[in-house]
């Protein structure tokens, strides 16, 4: 297994950001959480890309600035203010966020700087009011152990989080962003690129997670972690890629991504077999427009009559390669088309190893290789947009075929939610940093490190001894309980009720996982409520049995509360009153099985009993009683 | 040899960095206890202390190091400067309008050193061009830096320099003038220049950004560009700020320099007209003319230049509790004119007056306007508003206590007459003072 990963040469190295559970954001006093209503407010910004270092500025950033590009930002009074707007300068650091992370850091064995200084990086996609993402080095040089085997922790970083897109409007011009999530405070570790196996990279993710769930301070949920994956092979190329959601996805982007370098690595040595070279692919793009006049094709007849055009362009010896898959349902045509719609700002291409289709016929197809002199090696690929987005996607086109013949090209990559990834944009060179001369350095002193190492939460491994010896939980259930995102809550359950551990923990773990895979939204279900619930078991007014109804019932009324549920279920607890007079009526109807059995028609009348009150009785109760009355 | 002036190390540091002959951009190595670091020597704030070293490491991060006597630090060799290539002047298309930006000190256009962090200002018109590649399409530029200042460091010495400087590129045949301007104390300087620069053949703009201009949302560029195009195009010859309208990055708002006041500490639209409304906006590169009270632009009318300032004039804020020996001691330290601020129609408390008379008595003229900022002093509702007027007090009218400020700062520039400078405070000259007030006037958060 480990042999097949030795000798294509995989590396892989983890960025893990996970955001921080702190009383208000980064850099000011509005609170970290995100709204689905309607804006309060909404306003339009355009960042201008800035000189760098070399006094240029980056002719395709300012050819898109140039196009009009901009951002429409929404917000709500609760979670953003100036300081998000960039009408604020931010205030300072997070007393909080700091000592979290450094928390999480010490915890990793890491070195804290003496002095933190928070830069900006410059991220110019909209994502960010200001134009840059501010970041700060906490902590350097760390190490965690897996088994035998240690990974150095490069460093731990404090940055805030991004603003989150919601919607493209007016083709593309405008992107709207919800600036709730910016300032969110977010750790970011990363690892040295010392992972050798999909599986280990996992491993590694599912340890350094857990750490940071120890520090007690971290969010959770879905969209509250995000795992960035570098990854090289030795005949391919380091390629990043973003916004891994989910730990059980990390080993199967791995594996995809080592599948799609592998493919097209065995298509750049075909292609060269053949005697293509870069050379061979000219940028001689042809007005076909006249083909498709009459054309049955609904998105080509639809952009024509916006008096957009068709351009298309011959790839030479191509033919048959941009079908190839690369991973599942991902071809070479794909990786291509999505190229061509991040610098065409096109809708899609079209290509000739995907025709028949779309309603364009084998003749449009034949006039089409005519007038683009393409023979059977040859593929053709063709657009409809304007001249202007037309031309720059063919070119984009061009440029990602010439990269098939090399081989692999070095890029960033988004991860989709069923593993594959997709193009975002190009490696960004040595990141563009500059201080944020708006706040001061933060100084870690002496003491505060010694204070805090001496004061360091309880690993997991503590944790598990723990719950095993003071709760009786089995080793099994403690270590579930530990590694789930549950085990403050389980805590905070066990300190204000006296329900019995187990059955807590049995319910924060099993059942929520059972109910999560029955479709049941459990992130719907604060965990107030989830108190609440114990609360009212340990009081008597409900049942064990009824744990899960109530909790699905809270699932789908997110605004109603626990007596809410337990009236709308017909589960309000019977009084000791009701449970008497249900038990005379019961051996009444039974009088001759009661007459004729004696104590031994217990077991029947309890199940008649059972069947009548499940869940708004205690059967230890009942059977109480019920033996009494038999008596 | 590194200095404090240039890196911000001082004390302990500046000696242990001029003991390793460590210059700013230098590649160091710092060994403490068993860690090393290796990255590039950043400058420090120098008020900051003298127990750390800022190096940048290799992945672009900043961090500090404190230094001890067991540090060592070590020279590795010197950091690649960034060679900055000045991009060559784009062709100065001979049908553009000509228009002149001379610099004050405000950051409109500035680039940063990645490398150190150091923000340096870019004034020459290629570096305009440069930042701001669009102004090639708009104008012909000329570019001048009169002086480079905080705006809170501008006085009337430097007001009378720049409409000086104005004066003489209008002589030139520009098609107006852009100042830019730190936005602090901008509206100061546009109502000086206001007065100064009388029969005004073309427009004079001054500009600013709330946001530094090396950060890529700056507000900076769209304000130039605003104010560029008002000196190219609009049909006016008046002194105007142009900056933000409001949040979003698409209208500039044009308000007359002696009727616009700093509203907000940080907001891009900081800017609002009082007692008054914009004159016009830019949108989208279009001139939006909202009012047809202005004075049109005539390239053949003569500039009258009247740049000297009296420094003999205060402005004071009455507040209760307010120590009227305040205005004793201007008078006695040769105060010829006060603006007092005084609360609602124009009231100051009745433990003032005699310091008032005294200071009337004195020749010296005593003006009063309004803490309300918006709104018009009527003395004649309250017996303090009148005792005020018998006392020989002027009623300014709606003009903006800073306005009539630098109003009887100029008109004590002019004249020594009191009669005359009375005359002249209560005169409108510049729109400085409406004789009417409109329902919209009223800086609206809503809008």
């Amino acid at each position: 297994m480990l042999d097949k990963y030795l000798e294509i040469g995989l590396k892989i190295g983890l960025e893990i950001h996970q955001q921080l559970n702190t009383s208000t954001k980064l850099f000011c006093n509005c609170k970290p959480i995100l709204f689905k209503e309607d804006p309060d407010l909404t306003f339009l910004r355009r960042l201008r890309p800035t000189q760098s270092e070399l006094g240029q500025v980056d002719p395709a950033a300012f050819f898109e600035f140039k196009k009009g590009i901009a951002m429409r930002y929404e917000i709500n009074k609760e979670s953003a203010c100036l300081v998000e707007m960039d009408e604020e300068p931010p205030h300072p650091l997070n007393e909080e966020a700091v000592e979290t992370v450094l928390t999480a850091a010490l915890m990793m064995n890491a070195n804290p700087v003496d002095e933190i200084h928070v830069m900006r990086k410059t991220v110019i996609d909209g994502s960010n009011t200001t134009g840059f993402q501010r970041t700060c080095v906490i902590a350097m040089d760390g190490w965690i152990k897996i088994g035998e085997k240690i990974i150095p922790i490069q460093h731990a970083s404090l940055e805030e989080d991004a603003a989150r897109k919601t919607a493209i409007e007016k083709n593309g011009k405008i992107t709207r962003y919800r600036l709730d999530r910016l300032g969110i405070p977010l750790i970011e570790i990363a690892t040295a690129p010392v992972i050798y196996s999909p599986q280990e990279a996992q491993s590694v993710a599912l340890v350094l997670g857990q750490i940071l769930r120890d520090t007690g301070k971290v969010m959770r949920g879905l969209g509250t972690i995000r795992q960035d994956l570098n990854i090289s092979l030795v005949k391919g190329a380091l390629i990043e890629i973003k916004g891994v959601q989910e730990l059980e996805l990390i080993s199967v982007v791995l594996d995809y991504e080592i599948k799609r370098q592998l493919n097209l690595i065995k298509i750049s040595e075909e292609l060269k077999a053949k005697s293509i070279t870069e050379d061979s692919l000219n940028r001689t793009f042809i007005d076909v427009t006249n083909i498709f006049k009459e054309t049955r094709c609904k998105i080509i007849k639809n952009s024509l009559k916006k008096k957009n055009r068709v351009y298309a362009v011959r790839i030479k010896g191509f033919a048959g390669f941009l079908k190839r898959e690369l991973m599942p349902k991902f071809r070479l045509g794909t990786e291509i088309a999505d190229r061509a719609r991040y610098w065409g700002k096109v809708g899609g291409i079209f290509h000739t190893d995907e025709m028949p289709a779309y309603n364009i016929t084998n003749q449009e197809i034949l006039l089409l290789k005519e007038k683009t002199k393409a023979s059977e090696q040859d593929a053709v690929v063709f657009v409809a947009d304007s001249t202007e987005n037309s031309k720059a996607a063919l070119n984009a086109v061009i440029d990602r075929c010439k990269e098939a013949i090399i081989g692999v090209p070095a890029e960033t990559r988004n991860a989709n939610p069923n593993g594959t990834s997709r193009y975002m944009r190009p490696r960004p060179g040595a990141a563009r940093m500059y201080p944020e001369t708006d706040i001061p350095p933060y100084l870690i002193t002496k003491d505060l490190v010694a204070k805090m190492k001496s004061n360091l939460p309880e690993t997991s491994k503590i944790k598990i001894a723990r719950l095993i010896k003071e709760d009786n939980l089995n080793k099994k259930l403690a270590k579930q309980l530990v590694s789930s995102d549950y085990f403050l809550l389980f805590e905070s359950i066990c300190k204000k009720t006296s329900v019995n551990p187990t059955t807590v923990a049995v319910f924060l773990t099993e059942t929520l996982i059972a109910l999560k895979r029955d479709g049941v939204q459990i992130e719907k279900v604060p965990e107030q409520k989830i108190i609440n619930i114990f609360i009212e078991l340990d009081k008597g007014r409900l049942t064990k049995e009824s744990l899960s109804e109530v909790f699905i019932w809270l699932s789908k009324n997110e605004k109603k509360d626990i007596p809410d549920a337990l009236d709308s279920l017909d589960l309000t607890m019977y009084s000791m009153n009701q449970i008497n007079t249900l038990l005379d009526e019961v051996i009444a109807e039974n009088r001759e099985t009661v007459e004729g059995l004696g104590k031994d028609s217990f077991g029947s009348l309890m199940g008649i009993v059972m069947k009548k009150a499940r869940g708004k009785v205690d059967p230890a109760v009942v059977a109480k009683i019920l033996k009494n009355k038999l008596k | 040899m590194i200095q404090k002036k240039n890196s911000g190390y001082w004390g302990f540091i500046l000696k242990v960095l001029q003991s390793g002959s460590c210059e700013i951009g230098d590649i160091i190595r710092i060994k403490k206890e068993d860690k090393i670091f290796e990255g590039i020597l950043i400058p420090r704030s120098e008020s900051r202390d003298d127990k750390h070293v800022v190096i940048k490491l290799k992945n672009g991060y900043n961090l500090g190091i404190k230094i001890t006597s067991k540090t060592k630090i070590g020279r590795l060799g010197k950091g690649v400067k960034p060679s900055f290539a000045v991009p060559s002047l784009p062709k100065q298309k001979s049908s553009l309008p000509k228009v002149a930006i001379l610099s004050t000190g405000g950051t409109i256009a500035s680039r940063v050193d990645y490398r150190t962090g150091a923000v340096r200002s870019a004034l020459s018109a290629s570096d305009l061009y440069g930042v701001v590649p669009e102004l090639s399409d708009i104008a012909r530029v000329e570019t001048e830096i009169v002086f480079s200042l905080y705006s809170e460091n501008i006085t009337q010495l430097h007001w009378s320099q720049i409409a000086k400087k104005i004066e003489e590129h209008i002589q030139q045949g520009v098609n107006g003038v852009v100042v830019a301007h730190g936005t602090d104390t901008m509206a100061y300087t546009a109502a000086a220049l206001s007065f100064a620069l009388q029969n005004l053949p073309v427009p004079v703009i001054l500009v600013g950004a709330q946001r530094s201009s090396d950060r890529p949302s700056s507000d900076a560029a769209l304000n130039l560009l605003g104010a560029v195009q008002t000196a190219c195009k609009a049909p006016f010859a008046e002194v105007v700020i142009a900056m933000h309208d409001n949040l979003s990055d698409n209208l500039i708002g044009l308000n007359r320099g002696t009727k616009v006041r700093k509203c907000h500490t940080s907001r891009r639209d900081t800017f609002k007209p009082v007692n008054s409304s914009a004159i016009a906006k830019v949108n989208n590169n279009k001139i939006i003319m909202l009012s047809n009270q202005f004075v049109k632009r005539d390239t053949k009318r003569k500039l009258i230049l009247k740049p000297k300032f009296s420094e003999n004039v205060a402005l004071i804020k009455f507040y209760p509790g307010f120590n009227p020996k305040i205005i004793d001691w201007q008078v006695k330290n040769g105060a010829k004119g006060l603006i007092l601020e005084g609360t609602g129609l124009g009231h100051v408390s009745k433990y003032c007056f005699e310091s008032i008379k005294d200071a009337i008595a004195n020749e010296v003229i005593v003006g009063l306007s309004s803490q309300c900022i918006w709104g018009r002093v009527n003395m004649n509702v309250y017996d303090t508003g009148r005792d005020l007027l018998n006392m020989g007090v002027i009623p300014l009218e709606d003009m903006l206590p800073e306005t009539a400020l630098v109003k009887l700062m100029w008109i004590l520039g002019q004249t020594s007459d009191p009669e005359e400078a009375k005359y002249l405070l209560t005169t409108n000259i510049v729109g400085e003072i409406s004789p009417r007030t409109l329902p919209s006037e009223i800086y609206d958060e809503g809008k």
